[in-house]
C-alpha cells in the first residue's frame, strides 16, 4: 500500500519544467539593486580592480603580463568566448571552468606556480576577466561533448545530500520564490558571479556559494575545483543561458 | 539595512551546528528503531513522553526543528515564517498524534519527492553527511516527542 501511494505521488509530482532563467537580481530589494547598478557603490568593484591590477603585474625580469596578450585593458579579450564558461577543451583535458582556464595561463604563459582554486588571486582575476563581460548573454555549450558532462551535473543537481537530505533542484526548482524563513528562493542563477555578499563581507566565487548551501543542509561540501563542483558549475551556468552576466552582482 | 542584518541572522542560524541548549538536551540518546504502519508511528518514540511547550519553543528556534524555516504556524511573536510546507494550524484536528509523529519523523514516506527533512530518519540513510553530524537523527527522539505534543494542541 505504501509502494502504491509512493508510486501515484511520483507520477502525479514530477518536477515542474524549467521555467524561464530568471536572475538572481529580480529577487532584490531597491536599496541592494542600486548598489549593485552604481559602480562607485557596488563593494564587488574593488575585486574587479585587485584583478586588474594582476592583470597588468609584471615580477621581477619577467617579459609577459596577462595584459601584454590580451590587451591593455582586456580588449584582446573576445567576451562572447567568456560568456561560453565553462568550455570543452579537448586539448586541456575536458571541461574547463573560467577559473581554471584564467590558471592555466597564470601556469603556462607567465610561467608561476599555479594559484589555488579558490584563492582571493584567483577570484580577483576570475572577477575581472568576468567584468569584461558583463552585458553579454551566458552562452553555455549543451549539445556535442558537453551533453554528457550535462547530464552528469543535473544529476548532481537532483541528488540528496546531507543530514537534512535535500537537492539543489529541491530549493531552487521546486520551491524558487518561496520563503525559507526571511530569504526568498531564487533559482539560484550563475549569471552574477563571482558576486559581492553582503552577508559575509566579501566577493564570493560560485563554488564557495556551492559550499555554503552544502553546509546549511549539513551536507559535507566538495573541494573547489573538484570534478563533482565543475559539473555543477557546469550545469548551473548552461542554466543561465540566456540572462545577462552581471559580475560582480550583489546578494544578501 | 535593520531588515537585512536580521535576515542575516536567522540564516546564518539556520541549521547552523550550534551548542544551543535547546538543541544539545538528550541529543546523545542512542537511536530508537521505530515502525510505521498505516501512514503513522503509534508508538512515541523510545517510549518517550512530549512537552507542548518546549515542542513551541524548538519549532521556532533557528538551531532546533527550525519548523518556521518552512511553514507558517500559529507562533506570532516571530516575525518570518516560510511559506515552503503548508500551515500548521489545525494540523492537531486533521491529524492523529500517530500520524503526526512518522509525518516529522520523516516524510518521505508518505512523499518521497519532498522537500522536508526526515527530523529522526535512519542517519545511515543520509548521503555525504558532514562529519560532525555522522550517525546522528536531525532531532532527537524527545525532541521529536515535544514537536508531536505541540502540534497536537494546534486544532
Ligand atoms: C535549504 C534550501 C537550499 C538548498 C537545498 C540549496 N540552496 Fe542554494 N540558496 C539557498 C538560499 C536561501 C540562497 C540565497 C537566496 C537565493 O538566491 O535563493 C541560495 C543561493 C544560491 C545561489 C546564488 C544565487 C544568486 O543569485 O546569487 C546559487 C548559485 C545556489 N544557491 C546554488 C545551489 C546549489 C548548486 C545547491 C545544491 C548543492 C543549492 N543551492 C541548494 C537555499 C538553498
Ligand atoms: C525545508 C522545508 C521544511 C521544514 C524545515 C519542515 N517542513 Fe514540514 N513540510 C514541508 C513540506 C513541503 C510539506 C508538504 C508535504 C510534503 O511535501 O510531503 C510538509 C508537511 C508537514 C506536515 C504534514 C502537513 C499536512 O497538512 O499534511 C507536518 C505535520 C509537518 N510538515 C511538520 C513539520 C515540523 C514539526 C517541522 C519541524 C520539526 C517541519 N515540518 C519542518 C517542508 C518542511
Amino acid at each position: 500500500m505504501t509502494r502504491l501511494l509512493a508510486t501515484l505521488m511520483l507520477v502525479t509530482l514530477t518536477l515542474p519544467a524549467q521555467a524561464e532563467p530568471v536572475s538572481g537580481y529580480a529577487f532584490l530589494d531597491d536599496s541592494t539593486r542600486e548598489m549593485q547598478d552604481d559602480d562607485f557603490s557596488n563593494p564587488g568593484m574593488v575585486a574587479v580592480d585587485r584583478g586588474a591590477e594582476l592583470f597588468h603585474e609584471l615580477r621581477d625580469s619577467e617579459v609577459h603580463s596577462c595584459s601584454s596578450c590580451h590587451g591593455e585593458n582586456g580588449e584582446g579579450m573576445d567576451i562572447k568566448a567568456i560568456a561560453r564558461y565553462p568550455v570543452f577543451n579537448a586539448n586541456l583535458g575536458g571541461l574547463v571552468t573560467l577559473q581554471e582556464r584564467v590558471n592555466y595561463c597564470w601556469e603556462i604563459n607567465l610561467d608561476r606556480f599555479p594559484l589555488t582554486p579558490g584563492s582571493s588571486e584567483l577570484i580577483a582575476l576570475e572577477t575581472y576577466v568576468r567584468h569584461l563581460a558583463k552585458g553579454e548573454t551566458v552562452n553555455v555549450q549543451t549539445d556535442g561533448d558537453m551533453a554528457p558532462l550535462l547530464a552528469r551535473g543535473e544529476a548532481l543537481y537532483n541528488t540528496r545530500f546531507g543530514q537534512l537530505d535535500m537537492s539543489c533542484g529541491h530549493c531552487h526548482v521546486q520551491h524558487q520564490g518561496q520563503m525559507l524563513r526571511g530569504q526568498r528562493l531564487s533559482q539560484g542563477q550563475a549569471n552574477g558571479f563571482p558576486e559581492y555578499r553582503l552577508g559575509r563581507g566579501r566577493i564570493t566565487s560560485l563554488q564557495q556559494r556551492l559550499t555554503e548551501c552544502f553546509v546549511s543542509f549539513r551536507a559535507e561540501p566538495f573541494e573547489e575545483g573538484s570534478p563533482e563542483y565543475d559539473l555543477l558549475e557546469l550545469y548551473i551556468m548552461s542554466r543561465a543561458n540566456g540572462l545577462e552576466i552581471e559580475t560582480p552582482a550583489v546578494r544578501f | 539595512m535593520r531588515g537585512r542584518s536580521v535576515r542575516s541572522l536567522l540564516w546564518l542560524g539556520l541549521y547552523a551546528a550550534c551548542a544551543s541548549a535547546l538543541a544539545d538536551a538528550s541529543a546523545q540518546q542512542a537511536y530508537c528503531e521505530w515502525q510505521s504502519a498505516d501512514f503513522a508511528i503509534a508508538s512515541p518514540l523510545c517510549g518517550l513522553d512530549g512537552d507542548p511547550a518546549r515542542g513551541r519553543a524548538l519549532a521556532a528556534d533557528s538551531h532546533g526543528g527550525n519548523c518556521l524555516a518552512c511553514h507558517p504556524m500559529p507562533i506570532d511573536e516571530e516575525p518570518f515564517h516560510g511559506t515552503i510546507g503548508p500551515p500548521l494550524q489545525g494540523i492537531g484536528a486533521r491529524y492523529s498524534a500517530a500520524q503526526i509523529r512518522l509525518r516529522i519523523v520523516d516524510e518521505k514516506q508518505l512523499n518521497p519527492m519532498t522537500i522536508m527533512p526526515g527530523f529522526y530518519r535512519d542517519p545511515a540513510l543520509a548521503n555525504r553527511i558532514a562529519g560532525e553530524f555522522w550517525g546522528k537523527t536531525f532531532l532527537s527522539a524527545q525532541q521529536v516527542e515535544d514537536l508531536v505534543a505541540y502540534l497536537v494542541t494546534l486544532k
